[in-house]
Parts: C-alpha cells; sequence; structure tokens
C-alpha cells in the first residue's frame, strides 16, 4: 500500500501554505528502503459486535517513524494495541485479517503474546511508573525477561538513551512518583528500552505533558529512530508532521443511522510530506488543514 | 455579562439570600441529633474503659503477667492467657494470611469471569456474615475430631483463620483492585507474565491495603470465645502454649477473663477480670494503631 512518489517540487510552496503545518524533516531525511517490520492485511478488531477499525492493509518499514492520525473514534489506539496484542487483555475483543511481525503471522497458532511483548515495547498515554524507585523501574524489563544484565550498567544506559540520566543520575533510588509528568514519561520510554526492544510503540506519549516535555520527547524521538522502529498514536497534527516519516491518516464513519457507533478506516497513508502537502485524499486534506469538525 | 439587570430584581434576590429563622432552627436540631448519634457509640465506650481502667489498672503488677492461674485471686495471673493469645494469633496469621492473599490474587487478577467465579465471590461475601460460633462449631468437628487434632492450639488456630478468612479476602481484593490498570499494563508491556506482573508489581502496591486489613480481622479474632470455646480452651492451664506445641492444649485471654468473671469472690470477679480486659483493650489498640500507622504510612495517591 505504499505509495511512495517523488514530490513536484514546484507544486509544494503552495500547498504548504495552505495547510500551515511546517513539514522539517521529512526532506532531509528521506525514507529508508528498509523491510517491513509488520505488514497489516485487512484487519478489522471488533469490540463484541461493534468493529471499531476496518479493513486496514498497511506496512511499517524498519527504522522509520510511522504516526496514526485521525479524529476521535477512529480507532488509532485500538489498531495500535494490535502490534503488542495488548487488546488481547480485552476480553471482548476479536481481531480478524492479518498482521505479520517480519513475515511471522503475530496472531498465529502458538504465538505468546509475552514474546511478542518483549520485542514491541509500548509508551503509554499517561505516564505509568511503576510504585518503586527509578532504578527499579528500569531493571524490571531485564529481570522479568531472564535477560542476563548489570543493574547499574543498564539503568545507566538505558536512562541516557532516554536523555534523562543527567537528571536523576543522583536520585536513582527515590520513588519514580518524584519525577515531573515529562521526567516520568521519559523513565517509561527508559523502561520500555532497557528490554531492548525492536519496534517501540507510543499511544499520543505527549497528551498529558505541558509544550517543553512535549519538545524534548520529540527530540528523543529522532534519536531512538536510529535503533528502534517507532510507531505513534498522536491527536497532534503538527507532532505527527515534526516527528514522522510517514504518516496514516484513519477516519472515523457512522456504522448506520441509528446508533452513534463509529469505527474507524484507513483512509490515506504515505511519506508525512506528501500527506500534509499533497494529500490525495479530499478528507485528508480536510483534516490536516483543519477543517475537519 | 454586558446584560443590565433591573434594580427591583437585584433588590429581591439580595433578601432570598438570607435564611428563614424557621430554617435555621430546624437545620440547628438536625445537626444537633447528627452530632449525638456520633458521640452517643464514644461516650458509652469511654466510660466503660474509664470504670474498668478504674477497677483494673491497680491490679495490674508485674506478677499479674508471670503468674499462672491461681485458686488466690492475689497471686493469680493470666501468663498461660496471654501466651495462649499471643500464640493463637502467630498460627493464626500464618494460616490465613497466605491463603487469604492467594484467593484474592486469584478471584482479582486470574479468575475467568463465569458462573464459578460469582458463585465463589457471593460466597466469599456471605461467610464474612457467619456468626463465629458456627465457626467453633466447624472447628470442633473438622480439627478436633475428624483430623483429630484434639482439643488444641493447632485446632483453635484453623478455626480462627477460617473466621477471619472472608475479612482478609475481601480487603485484599479491594487493595488489589484499587491498584492501578496502568500498572498491570505497563508491566505486561516490558515483557513481564500476568503472574510476574501480579506478583512483584499489583502485590506490593497492594501489600499495606492487605496487611491493614489482615491486622483488622486477626484484632477481632483476638477477642473472640465462642469459637475457641467451643474448640475445647481449657480454664487453666500450667504451661506456657507457645506456637511451637501447636498440639498443646490451650486458654486464651478472653477465655481467662470469662472465668475470673465467673467467680464468686470480687477480687477475682471485679479486680482481676478488669485487669485482664484491660491488657486485652491494650493488646487490641497496640494492634489497631499498627494497622492506622502502616495505612497512613504508606497511603498512595495514584
Amino acid at each position: 500500500m505504499d505509495r511512495a512518489r517523488t514530490a513536484a517540487a514546484p507544486a509544494e510552496a503552495p500547498a504548504a501554505h495552505r495547510t500551515g503545518v511546517a513539514v522539517e524533516h521529512a526532506e532531509q531525511r528521506p525514507p529508508s528502503d528498509g523491510e517491513a517490520v509488520f505488514a497489516v492485511r485487512d484487519l478489522t478488531v471488533s469490540y463484541g459486535s461493534n468493529p471499531a477499525i476496518v479493513d486496514v492493509t498497511m506496512e511499517i518499514r524498519r527504522g522509520e517513524i510511522t504516526a496514526l492520525i485521525g479524529p476521535s473514534g477512529c480507532g488509532k489506539s485500538t489498531f495500535i494495541r494490535c502490534f503488542n496484542r495488548m487488546n488481547d487483555l480485552i476480553p471482548t475483543a476479536r481481531v480478524r485479517g492479518e498482521i505479520t511481525y517480519h513475515g511471522v503471522d503475530l496472531y498465529g497458532k502458538g504465538v505468546d503474546p509475552v514474546e511478542v511483548r518483549r520485542r514491541v515495547g509500548m509508551v503509554f498515554q499517561k505516564p505509568n511508573p511503576f510504585p518503586k524507585s527509578i532504578a527499579d523501574n528500569i531493571t524490571f524489563g531485564p529481570k522479568v525477561t531472564g535477560m542476563k544484565f548489570d543493574p547499574d550498567e543498564i539503568v545507566e544506559r538505558s536512562l541516557k538513551r532516554a536523555a534523562l540520566w543527567d537528571e536523576v543520575r543522583n536520585k536513582l533510588d527515590d520513588s519514580a512518583y518524584s519525577l515531573s509528568g515529562g521526567q516520568q514519561q521519559r523513565l517509561c520510554i527508559a523502561r520500555a528500552i532497557a528490554v531492548d526492544p525492536d519496534v517501540i510503540l507510543m499511544d499520543e506519549p505527549c497528551s498529558a505533558l505541558d509544550p517543553i516535555a512535549t519538545g524534548r520527547i520529540e527530540d528523543l524521538m529522532r534519536e531512538l529512530q536510529e535503533r528502534y522502529t517507532i510507531i505513534i498514536v498522536t491527536h497532534n497534527m503538527q507532532q505527527a508532521a515534526r516527528v514522522s516519516d510517514r504518516t496514516a491518516f484513519f477516519t472515523a464513519e457512522v456504522e448506520s443511522e441509528e446508533n452513534d457507533h463509529r469505527f474507524g478506516r484507513l483512509v490515506e497513508y504515505d511519506l508525512t510530506e506528501n500527506i500534509f502537502k499533497n494529500p490525495q485524499d479530499s478528507r485528508t486534506e480536510d483534516y490536516v488543514t483543519g477543517r475537519f469538525g | 455579562m454586558g446584560v443590565a439587570t433591573p434594580e427591583r430584581t437585584v433588590r429581591k434576590a439580595l433578601g432570598e439570600l438570607q435564611r428563614p429563622a424557621e430554617r435555621k432552627t430546624k437545620e440547628r436540631v438536625f445537626r444537633f441529633l447528627l452530632f449525638a448519634a456520633t458521640v452517643v457509640g464514644v461516650v458509652v465506650l469511654g466510660v466503660l474503659i474509664v470504670s474498668v481502667a478504674i477497677d483494673g489498672v491497680p491490679r495490674i503488677n508485674s506478677t499479674f503477667f508471670t503468674n499462672y492461674y491461681s485458686r488466690f485471686p492475689e497471686r493469680t495471673g493470666i501468663r498461660s492467657g496471654l501466651t495462649g493469645t499471643l500464640s493463637l494469633m502467630v498460627l493464626t496469621a500464618s494460616f490465613s494470611f497466605p491463603i487469604g492473599v492467594g484467593a484474592a490474587i486469584y478471584l482479582e487478577e486470574f479468575a475467568p469471569k463465569n458462573r464459578l467465579t460469582d458463585l465463589l465471590e457471593a460466597n466469599v461475601s456471605n461467610l464474612a456474615g457467619v456468626p463465629s460460633v458456627v465457626y467453633g462449631l466447624l472447628g470442633a468437628a473438622v480439627f478436633v475430631y475428624l483430623l483429630d487434632f484434639g482439643r488444641s492450639l493447632l485446632a483453635a488456630s484453623l478455626a480462627l483463620s477460617l473466621l477471619i478468612l472472608p475479612v482478609i479476602i475481601v480487603a485484599g481484593r479491594e487493595s488489589i483492585r484499587a491498584v492501578p490498570q496502568a500498572i498491570r499494563q505497563g508491566g505486561l508491556a516490558l515483557g513481564g507474565t500476568p503472574w510476574q506482573v501480579a506478583s512483584r508489581q499489583v502485590l506490593p502496591a497492594a501489600m499495606p491495603g492487605i496487611l491493614t486489613g489482615t491486622i483488622l480481622a486477626l484484632s477481632r479474632a483476638i477477642g473472640e470465645t465462642a469459637p475457641i470455646l467451643v474448640v475445647g480452651a481449657a480454664f487453666t492451664r500450667r504451661a506456657d502454649n507457645v506456637p511451637w506445641e501447636p498440639l498443646d492444649s490451650f486458654t486464651a485471654l478472653p477465655i481467662q477473663i470469662f472465668q475470673f468473671v465467673s467467680n464468686f469472690q470480687e477480687e477475682f470477679r471485679v479486680d482481676a477480670a478488669s485487669a485482664g480486659i484491660v491488657v486485652l483493650l491494650v493488646v487490641l489498640l497496640l494492634m489497631n494503631s499498627a494497622a492506622i500507622l502502616l495505612r497512613n504510612r504508606y497511603s498512595r495517591r495514584w
């Protein structure tokens, strides 16, 4: 489903002006031609008899940041939780279609969600550190996954990668709750990278943070991109434009006239630059230009 | 904003701001009744404690703790009752705590949502309301005779464990449920198995609440007389009942107090009994303050 194109230079300037969203780095960083980490085919997720997201087909490429955007109720959070099988925790959730992870069917027989989650980490909407010390938050993952590790070393390395080390190096035994919200979220990122995952899922990681903390997380994402494939759900279009290589736009459709139940559908998936400067679908254009709702 | 209000309306509205006198008195009366309702229990308890303390405290001396029961009132003591009670507590806690916590974890974290689970849950709550003497009879039938533990410390502590198990389970479930879902999700997302997340994150986070509930349940058990009487507590016992002799016969503080009260001599009936009650109350208050301390110290805002 990749519709990567070479951008037509002359058409660009007015388009950027029109959307009013700056696409900063898409030009500097040509997207990789990396292999597909995830391949999603005809994926439908339902809660009971209500579909939440319908017929999604797309590929997530190695080493890229993929942003999932769209209005509330479009199923982006449901969708991102398919990649580490967090939807398994909801008894009524049913997944149809296929997601392969490096070619292996993620929902195939005998696939252990615990093993999946060891490779596909996740950062949640609200920072959710464990009620323990900063160091214990980092070492929990390595401990339960049975890694052989040196605690001091893994704590320092993870916190450095999450750009938190300098702020907490002298209080590693303090409660994680003593940190600010932005620091807590970076701790959660540090915790996720401590198990050295392949992919990191971020479900609106900045929605509970102020703009400065948000900026730091965004900078961090760019650094993490060198090692990890990142998928991020965001409500913030500027954020998608700033950090992501590719963007998928989902829309919420009303199921029927009688009830107000909504389900999501993938409208357009392309290089972030194209989504914001030169969208193919009028619904995408309406959304990114703010004409939506 | 910006819309002018006619002056008349404003004046009228201001007049309504004042409370009519009649409503004021009514409110006062109600407030007093509510206050009285709050105070009545505390006052009665206070009077009781003071009168018991006046009778009992002068009787308390060191030999009261170190002597066994004696038929001479000035030489009698509560040594066997106190050691019996402490042994009962240790044994009861070591049976009921692991079982109760295990049941609470299972019901909250692992039990499938089905009819059997619903049935289990409903019955755990029901068991909390069963009269204690019934647990005593059950203990007598099962532990004393069927399992042939005899009228022993072990049989009594097992009966008391059954008695407080529902309370521990309910308290445990509540504190486990209070641990936010985000903690579980965070643990699972890092590749923890459900058991690892439950045992290493959820349980430690819930532990202060569980301990508080357990201590309060134990302090209920410590004052129970009926079940251990039915199981066969002895009135007198010329030996220390320590937990490492669980098949020994035993007595306990409430039993000894009962025995003092039944005596016709006033030195027993009033002085020794009151002194025993004071000791029992002090033990109870100590346990309850430990529970409160624990709760305040570790209470968490999520």
